[in-house]
């Protein structure tokens, strides 16, 4: 058999996806475009932040959607050091659990610090909101410590 | 719908009913052995099919295996750039990303003498004329354009000549050919 290099060729697959977002997750992003973050409350009391239409303990319809605080806590946290190419983030950070005030479940977002040395279960953040909203998680570029000296 | 209710901060904003959730995912094809033969050859305008080892059967394109029997197929044989529709779909609907002129024909090809079919494009023919049966030929890229790639072949196009019979065309051949045999 001849011997050849081997072959090989970049392979790109995509799907331009839009999304229709129904009451609940439309209304979310309503909010996060409007710079606020709306949860959404269980027959118990408890608040779902990120909102889901429908309980998922009980399955019920949920439908009171309530504004929550834009600062929270660190419930647990990974280190980010290489962002891949399609990450949101070009730079170190850390993802993290936030569970915001107001809030009884945590969010996943990005903690934007420049070393995990600065990051700690139980750091308190805010939502840094980026300079154009649209309606789309991204809306917020991530959280700060509540002390940064980048407030 | 169970209506939600929302703070009266968002009363009289324009709801958000859609979101973009675009995916992509970026991969290094590194063919196997037989599309690497196959593509070599393609690449000098050649089109190259299986054998399979049980029965005989072409199998175009080549992958190395007899997917019916888990068979390994080392035996390549080039096949004509002629072959017949076996069933087709005109496209009314614009799909985002691919960039045809409406409407267009995608049809399963059996080249002649192969047993199995390819997805590609057919023109110089409207879709009113398209017919299961109809025999095409390969039109080719430009020889200077002529690559290791799919793209080598622009579409097929009607070749003239009379149809294959609807019972015999595209899968329904191999089954009339099953049939001949047992009659045999």
């Amino acid at each position: 058999m001849e011997s050849h290099e081997r072959l090989s060729a970049p392979l790109v697959l995509e799907y331009p996806f839009t999304r229709t977002t129904g009451p609940v997750i439309g209304a979310f992003l309503t909010g996060l475009r409007e710079r606020i973050v709306l949860g959404i409350k269980r027959k118990d009391g408890t608040v779902l932040v990120p909102p889901t239409e429908y309980d998922p303990a009980t399955s019920e319809a949920l439908t009171e959607m309530v504004e929550v605080e834009q600062t929270g806590e660190v419930i647990t946290w990974t280190w980010v050091q290489e962002p891949r190419d399609q990450s949101p983030w070009d730079r170190p950070h850390a993802l993290a659990m936030i569970k915001l005030d107001g809030a009884d479940t945590p969010l996943l977002h990005a903690v934007l610090v420049d070393s995990p040395e600065t990051l700690d279960t139980g750091t308190r953040v805010r939502i840094k909101w980026r300079e154009e909203t649209e309606g789309h998680i991204k809306d917020i570029e991530g959280f700060l410590p509540v002390e940064s000296k980048n407030d | 719908m169970t209506d939600v209710n929302v703070p009266s901060s968002l009363d009289g904003v324009e709801p958000v009913q859609s979101v973009r959730t675009p995916i992509r995912m970026e991969y290094t094809f590194t063919p196997g052995v037989a599309a690497q033969t196959y593509l070599r050859e393609f690449g000098n305008k050649k089109i190259l099919g299986n054998v399979s080892p049980i029965d005989g059967a072409i199998l175009v394109p080549p992958r190395g295996a007899d997917p019916r029997h888990g068979a390994l197929c080392e035996e390549f044989v080039e096949m004509p750039h002629t072959g017949h529709i076996g069933s087709y779909c005109v496209t009314n609907v614009p799909i985002p990303g691919r960039d045809l002129d409406l409407p267009y024909i995608s049809a399963w090809i059996f080249l002649d003498g192969a047993d199995v079919g390819f997805l590609n494009l057919v023109a110089e023919c409207p879709p009113e004329e398209c017919r299961i049966g109809m025999r095409v030929e390969a039109v080719w890229k430009p020889d200077e354009e002529i690559g290791m790639t799919a793209e080598n072949i622009l579409y097929w196009k009607p070749s003239g000549g009379p149809d294959i019979p609807f019972a015999e065309a595209g899968v329904r051949g191999w089954h009339a050919r099953k049939q001949g045999e047992t009659n045999a």
